[in-house]
């Protein structure tokens, strides 16, 4: 399992990062921690010319507090992110979300925005990004801009990446007072993909939900919000009854593929019944 | 739980005699080195002017070879040579088979590098042989080969219907063998149609054994040296010796011109029971440039290359009378060869036919086994090997007989075993067990499981449509261990005997080599036969070294397999242990100046009755022979010896393991809440490593029962082609471990051992399904297949509700044909990343 050759760059900067992919032209891929890249590498299924690789780059890396959000460069890995109080404090679901990523090895190398770049449907995290509405950084030849999640994820392993960009920073709004939030995830053992999973923030507000934002993962090619979900549970009871009802919405829009591990009718089934108890476990925190 | 022993040396007991190794849970002397990698793993191997290869392997299932142009590939950078099966179609033979079944089993031929056609996704098409490993893979892509494809052949009973495509052009249909057994024919019990004709019960089911990959840790490696005419192997094999006299066979070199050295191995389960088309290619590829070699597989190539396991379709038929006296048993297997025969391939579901009437006393049986030739990976020994696949049917059928009869399914199982006043005692598919205690191991288990409450709570769940129900399965179990008596592998057409051998040196400085024919991959041979040579000579544990798995310097043996190391190879270092001790008594007389026979033997010392002051050591004994300056007359200078032990019987382990487990209706998620076994497998060398193997054993049984499945698609594509899609689980899956044992001693060999290596896998697999079946009866579902993915026990709950009611006795149960392994890939696709 060796990659075929290729050249490697290691910038150390964002402005070198970006001059880096512009110049390496279209068969250049950016390294981040490798967790999916270079599987594909080794089994040969991507064949790149150069492999540009973020790890150097200091300003990528860390988490901090920026007025009513928190920004996390791109290159924090996932075991950071787990620990992180600030992300304790203002993100859980992000934190608990995160905890459930492959294992620790794959943990301490995997990086926040390396698997939002990668963009799987199966991945836990662009849901994560999706249901808190974060906002995306992105360097590239033509400056920065900031890219809204509902807008970045666009297809299987597809974003709004344009070439020669790179995601530099995630912003996440911190979750305000009353609030709270839960990830409940799927799989079949423990270092396994999602099968379906649902991300769920809720306020509560006297015995009912006030308002809610619901993320699935795996329902489709790309992350989605069960906006229908969201809709029904305005106003609803927490129990398990309202609950449920208002679940029964979650495969709507939906178009959850079919594989080894469920076909489309069974994952169906799951983002209902967890969809229901991802909310009812937020609303109880 | 086991508490460790870690004290240095062999101290005193109380009662101030010696204290002894054998029965210590010492940690292991092997594992310091095997943690740290301070090791010799082959693929660590450098040799002088070593070149790498690297295969190209079929991506079609079945496709006849019209042209190779590796012209292009020759030419890259760092290329030696590319050799295509055209290159070596007189010189590379056939992969051995070594079991034979029946006279008339067909066997097309296995070549190591395709030739003309290929029958399996992964079969080896071409070598690349460069100076670098990268290299060699880079040319890869450069060969160019154009395949006719041929249709795939993947479903068994397709494969045997009258006009179905041939997996080998050279045969007139896909069987291989049919092998049979019948109580009437064979004096064992009576006819078998006469029992089932008077059944008063009879109960049919037909059950899937999912293919399996063996997914051992350490992926296969080999290197190869030319050496004057023949040449050095090492590999990742768990049988060098049988390696060593296969490779000669087929290879052509004279087998005292091949030696095959298995340096630390990691892991095999039975995958590295084999002698591989990739060991064969090194081997001629070595040869035939006159260099050194090494070729290690990708663990892609491995899942893909490396013999699967299991793969059966069992149709079983029990009968009973209305009391729930069982009756009959009738057995027919496919069992899916895959597109070769591989070393003891035909052999595997064969073992097995011991062992379905399992503990239980049947008037009459039959065993009818059907080998299939398919496109898939060949199968053959995967941890149990036969036996797990036996176990899992009567201990499935046994609980559905229960359900159909109304009765506690355990009680079913005490009307029908062996008692304990009956051993010895000689079954219905004539196999006389020893020993065995089931009351005992049964009483225990459910003691530690707490199976009463547990039942109650149960029925308070039943009761309140609880969403997550209860499970409760069991499996009493037995299995046939210490392949084997050679007697028995004659009557059964393998071509090899089941001894095995020991030697023991005794250095001038008086410490000791123990060398032994087994070969150890993990099993932790080099503590126990410490442990064992201690007591049987009366020296340090620290003062033994244990040698083998080089054919040089260990060089006879039957190698490790089929829980035989212990119960086999160290009963002849037990054997070679008393020749030691004889010899040395002799000297020791003399020293002495006694009678041989006045002298007693204890705690390494050599004393004259009466008066134990007057003694000699067993190391002054050795010195006294490495001087040699005054040894009585006639006397060889040398208390070393030589054993070979054929066993007289099998040993017959047995126990009972318990599962509770939780369903979850709305998800389907079945989750071990509870897990106990008690085993009975005689008497214990040393308890943590039998700990070990029991906990390694459950998860793999348990892997089989809830995980593991090897998937292919229409065109007989593996699916499942990485960790990411065949799910292996890890401790982070599987529950805490409630482990205790009874002892009943085998009465066959003299430690009373019986072999603990495939226990758990053998018993776990049916406790585990028993208890999701059991938790969803009531809901009308009376099978799952296995693994019970939580999408199989979703749609059994959703098809259980439509019917409403259990399936009607003497029906096919209809979790069985309605999966099958292949049915969950319409829209599959692989390897996520």
């Amino acid at each position: 399992m060796i990659p075929a050759s290729f050249d490697y760059v290691r910038p150390s900067s964002i402005a070198e990062a970006v001059q880096a992919v512009g110049s390496a032209g279209e068969d250049a891929k950016v390294l981040a921690g490798g967790q999916s890249l270079l599987p594909v590498l080794r089994l040969r299924m991507s064949y790149p010319d150069t492999l540009i690789d973020l790890g150097g780059i200091a300003e990528l890396r860390g988490v901090r507090e920026d007025a009513d959000a928190i920004v996390i460069g791109s290159m924090t890995t996932h075991d950071e992110v787990t620990r992180h109080p600030l992300i304790k404090q203002y993100a859980p679901l992000l934190a608990q979300a995160t905890e459930t990523v492959g294992d620790r090895q794959v943990r301490h190398l995997g990086t926040f925005g390396g698997s939002l770049s990668h963009a799987d449907p199966a991945g836990d995290l662009p849901t994560v990004a999706l249901t808190l509405d974060a906002q995306l950084h992105v360097e590239g030849p033509n400056g920065s801009r900031v890219i809204a999640a509902k807008d970045f994820f666009l297809d299987y392993l597809t974003t709004a990446l344009e070439p020669g960009e790179i995601l530099t920073a995630i912003r996440i709004p911190k979750l305000g007072e009353g609030w709270s939030s839960h990830y409940e995830k799927f799989n079949r053992v423990a270092q396994a993909w999602s099968i379906v999973s649902v991300a769920a923030v809720v306020r509560r507000d006297n015995g009912a939900i006030a308002e809610s934002k619901i993320g699935l993962t795996n329902m489709g090619s790309t992350p989605l919000r069960a906006s229908a979900v969201e809709g029904a549970l305005v106003g609803a009871v927490v129990s398990p009854e309202a609950i449920g009802e208002a679940s029964s919405h979650a495969a709507e829009g939906t178009n959850a593929p079919s594989d080894l591990s469920g076909r489309a009718d069974y994952r169906n089934h799951l983002a209902k019944v967890l969809t229901k108890r991802a909310v009812l476990a937020a609303a109880h925190r | 739980m086991t508490a460790v022993d870690d004290r240095a040396t062999a101290a005193s007991s109380a009662d101030g005699g010696p204290r002894m190794e054998v029965g210590n849970a010492r940690r292991r002397k092997e594992d310091a080195h095997l943690l740290t990698g301070r090791t010799t793993w082959t693929d660590n191997m450098t040799l002088p002017g070593m070149l790498h290869l690297a295969i190209l392997r079929s991506p079609m299932a079945h496709a006849k070879i019209t042209r190779i142009d590796a012209s292009e590939a020759k030419s890259r950078p760092g290329v030696i040579a590319v050799f295509t099966g055209q290159d070596f179609a007189e010189t590379q033979g056939d992969i051995p088979c070594a079991w034979p079944v029946t006279a008339d089993m067909v066997n097309p031929g296995h070549p190591s590098l395709a030739v003309t056609q290929v029958n399996h996704v992964g079969e080896a098409v071409a070598v690349i042989v460069a100076r670098d490993k990268a290299a060699a893979q880079d040319a890869l892509e450069a060969v160019d080969i154009d395949y006719e494809q041929l249709p795939a052949v993947l479903d068994m009973e397709a494969a045997l219907a009258e006009g179905a495509d041939l997996v080998h052009p050279n045969t007139t249909s896909n069987k291989s063998y049919t092998w049979v057994f019948e109580s009437g024919a064979a004096g064992t019990g009576q006819p078998i149609d006469d029992v089932l004709n008077a059944a008063e019960v009879t109960l049919k089911r037909r059950f899937i054994q999912q293919r399996l990959i063996p997914a051992f840790m350490e992926p296969r490696s080999t290197v190869v040296q030319p050496v004057g005419e023949g040449f050095t192997m090492w590999s990742s094999t768990q049988v060098p010796h049988i390696l060593r006299t296969m490779l000669a066979l087929t290879v052509g070199v004279p087998e005292h011109k091949v030696r095959v050295i298995a340096p630390d191995v990691g892991g095999g389960f039975g995958g590295k029971l084999q002698v591989t088309p990739e060991e064969v290619i090194c081997a001629l590829v070595a040869r035939k440039l006159g260099k050194s070699v090494k070729y290690t597989e990708s663990r892609s190539e491995s899942v893909m290359s490396a013999h699967h396991g299991r793969d059966q379709i069992q149709d079983i038929t029990i009968t009973a009378r209305r009391d729930g006296t069982v009756t009959g048993l009738d057995v027919h297997l496919l069992a899916n060869m895959g597109a070769y025969l591989r070393l003891v391939s035909p052999g595997i579901p064969v073992l097995g036919a011991f062992m379905f009437n399992s503990i239980y006393k049947f008037d009459a049986y039959r065993f009818t086994c059907d080998g299939v030739f398919t496109t898939k990976t060949p199968t053959d020994a995967y941890r149990g090997a036969g036996r797990p696949e036996a176990t899992f049917a009567i201990e499935r059928i046994m609980d559905e007989l229960a359900a159909e009869l109304d009765m506690d399914p355990m009680e079913l199982r005490r009307k029908n075993w062996i008692r304990h006043e009956e051993f010895p005692f000689t079954t219905v598919s004539g196999m006389t067990y020893d020993s065995g205690n089931y009351e005992a191991a049964t009483d225990k288990a459910l003691s530690l499981l707490g199976w009463d409450e547990l039942i109650a709570e149960q029925a308070r769940r039943r009761a309140s449509k609880d969403p997550v129900q209860l499970g409760l399965g069991i499996s009493t179990f037995t299995e046939m261990c210490g392949l084997a008596p050679s007697r028995v592998l004659g009557a059964l057409s393998y071509v090899a005997g089941g001894w095995e051998n020991a030697a023991i040196r005794v250095l001038a400085t008086g410490k000791v080599e123990v060398i032994t024919g087994v070969s150890g991959h993990g099993q932790g041979h080099e503590t126990a036969w410490s442990q064992i040579v201690a007591d049987q000579l009366g020296v340090p544990f620290e003062d033994i070294e244990v040698i083998h798995g080089d054919t040089q310097s260990a060089p006879k043996g039957m190698d490790t397999y089929g829980s035989r190391s212990l119960v086999v190879g160290g009963i002849a270092v037990v054997k070679a242990a008393e020749k030691v001790v004889e010899k040395a008594r002799a000297i020791a007389a003399h020293m002495l100046e006694a009678n041989p026979d006045d002298l007693d033997f204890a705690g390494g010392n050599f004393s004259v009755k009466g008066s134990p002051g007057n003694s000699k050591s067993i190391q002054d004994v050795a010195f006294a022979t490495f001087t040699a300056h005054d040894l009585p007359d006639g006397i060889e200078p040398s208390i070393d010896s030589d054993a070979t032990f054929d066993p007289a019987n099998f040993s017959f382990p047995h126990g009972t393991h318990l599962c509770a487990i939780e369903v979850d209706t709305e998800t389907g998620r079945a989750t071990i809440r509870k897990y106990v076994c008690v085993d009975d497998i005689g008497e214990v060398i040393n308890p943590l490593i039998v700990e070990g193997q029991v906990h390694g054993g459950l998860a793999q049984g348990i892997a089989q029962a809830l995980y593991e499945e090897a998937v292919y698609d229409a065109e007989g594509n593996l699916t499942t082609g990485s960790f990411v899609d065949y799910l292996v689980p890890s401790a982070a899956d599987l529950p805490s471990f409630i482990t205790d044992r009874t002892v009943s001693a085998s009465t066959t060999n003299p430690l009373g051992v019986k072999g603990v290596g495939e226990a758990g896998t053998i018993a776990s697999t049916p406790a585990v399904v028993n208890a999701v079946v059991n938790a969803l009866r009531p809901y009308g579902v009376n099978d799952i297949q296995m693994p019970c993915t939580p999408e199989r026990i979703w749609r059994a709950l959703s098809e259980g509700a439509e019917k409403s009611s259990p399936a009607a006795a003497g029906t096919v149960a209809h979790g069985g044909a309605s999966t099958s392994s292949s049915d969950g890939s319409d829209a599959a696709e692989g390897g996520r990343l």
